[in-house]
């Protein structure tokens, strides 16, 4: 494997309850790039997400993080995971919430702060979790993902219900990060957050219709924005293998 | 497992406490209020001194039980087991954190219980307080790691809060509590011998009763903490770092 990658994936399924939620998943993800995944909801996002965070119980194929098996022990620490609905306590402040998922990382001490400021959550540090807003809670739940030094970002849905100025600074931030050598996974369900990543996997039905860069995907199917292109995408693999 | 992730554990479960002061209320003054009226029920103080022991250790096993199972589900259906599983905290660090924050809870609780017993009550304890002592934090930490364990085993809230007539109050009614153990048929006898808190019962009614730290104390104290240990690691076999 390549030293530019970050992720491996090499023929993935994954089936929940007898059916089948990922079918022969093979992709590749660039180190230090903003990676898009997106398709619609129910496509089977999560499930990858969860596969690469090691989370997922996986029926065959196999999954490669940073040149180890994802879940991995001494993964732990370099893989940084938000979930989609929030995962912190709900009965503690934003600050509580964050020292203890820092002790954990065994962050360093000004941590705590930094990711808060990130976030924009400056004025909230010390509110209980129950009583933040929706897009307060998923920057919240974001800010756990950011603490210590993640080399892999995988992030689902980070900017659902947020205002478009906290939406553009969080983007900004994947941008900076990134630069820094951080690779980041960011999955999406609306196409004009696809325009913002320098790498696209489109996904349906469980299966990655395309793997290619924003410009690329236009260039080949003949669209002039992603939404006609992830269209022209399915209605070509539609008539093909109806 | 290392200390600093055990106590980082305790001390997040006891600051989620500190938030909810209603609840801290409760976990420290309903023992307290139900030995109070156990007594004026009673209203015969030798009465109460024969049953309020086995009470002392029955509430924290019992309230133990309740509210860890209440809060790992809500671990579970929230998603926060999941997010901790994919970090690098070992699953005896989350345990072993629960059993010394709500062990701490559970000594204060058996604390004021006792305290109110002694002085106004009229409880005579014979034997040792700090025994007395051991014993009721050690049938919390029995009831919190069942409570653990059956968790895993509820898909809702409302599940979860129905385990508690199925697994503890069958050991309430046969702990001896009612009727002591040696009058119950052979079958219900022999249930009640292989249910931890028969043990933890006797143990706590010895202490009041005898000074001396006798061989069924001692049988009675391994036991109770054996059943703990078990369920324990039946409560960390059921914390999954990968799921379906």
């Amino acid at each position: 494997m390549a030293d530019s990658t970050t992720v491996d994936v090499e023929g993935l399924d994954v089936s929940r309850g007898g059916r089948t939620v990922l079918g022969s998943v093979r992709l590749r993800i660039a180190k230090g790039q903003v990676t898009g995944l997106i398709g619609p909801s129910g496509c089977g996002k999560t499930t990858l997400m969860r596969a690469i965070v090691g989370v997922q119980v996986v029926a065959v194929g196999t999954v490669t993080v940073l040149g180890r098996p994802a879940g991995d022990r001494r993964l732990r620490r370099r893989v940084g995971y938000a979930t989609q609905s929030p995962s912190i306590y709900a009965d503690l402040t934003v600050a509580e919430n964050l020292r203890y998922f820092a002790t954990i990382l065994r962050a360093p001490a000004g941590d705590v702060r930094r990711v808060i400021t990130e976030v924009d959550l400056g004025d909230h540090a010390d509110t209980l979790v129950s009583r933040l807003s929706g897009g307060q809670l998923s920057r919240a739940n974001l800010a756990v993902a950011l603490l210590g030094t993640p080399e892999l970002l995988v992030l689902d849905e980070p900017t659902v219900g947020l205002d478009p100025v906290l939406r553009d600074d969080l983007w900004s931030l994947f941008h900076r990060l990134a630069a820094g050598g951080v690779t980041l996974l960011v999955s999406s369900h609306v196409m004009d957050e696809a325009a913002r990543c320098q790498r696209l996997l489109l996904m349906r039905g469980g299966r990655i219709l395309a793997d290619d860069t924003p410009d690329g995907l236009r260039a080949a199917t003949g669209a002039a924005d992603l939404e006609q292109a992830f269209l022209r995408l399915i209605r070509a693999k539609d008539a093909v293998s109806p | 497992m290392t200390v600093t992730l055990t106590l980082a554990t305790a001390r997040r479960i006891l600051a989620q406490l500190r938030h909810d002061r209603r609840t801290v209320a409760m976990l420290v003054l309903v023992p307290s209020l139900l030995m109070v009226l156990l007594r004026f029920v009673f209203n015969n103080e030798s009465l109460f001194s024969r049953i309020a022991p086995a009470l002392l250790g029955v509430f924290p096993f019992l309230i133990m039980f309740l509210i860890t199972s209440v809060t790992t589900l809500r671990e579970r259906t929230t998603a926060t087991l999941e997010r901790l599983m994919t970090l690098p905290i070992g699953k005896l660090d989350l345990l072993f954190g629960y059993a010394v924050a709500f062990g701490l809870v559970a000594v204060v609780q058996v604390v004021v219980a006792l305290g109110v017993s002694i002085t106004w009550l009229g409880l005579d304890v014979a034997g040792s307080l700090w025994m007395l002592l051991l014993i009721a934090v050690l049938d919390a930490v029995l009831g919190m790691a069942l409570g653990l364990f059956v968790s895993a085993f509820a898909g809702s809230e409302f599940q979860a809060v129905q385990f508690m007539p199925v697994f503890v109050l069958p050991q309430v009614l046969l702990c001896g509590l009612f009727v002591p153990r040696g009058e119950m048929g052979w079958v219900l006898n022999w249930i009640s011998d292989v249910l931890p808190l028969s043990y933890a019962v006797e143990a706590i009614t010895e202490v009041t009763r005898v000074p001396d730290v006798t061989a069924t104390l001692t049988r009675d104290l391994v036991v109770v903490a054996a059943c703990a240990v078990l369920a324990l690691i039946l409560g960390a076999a059921t914390l999954r770092r990968r799921t379906p």
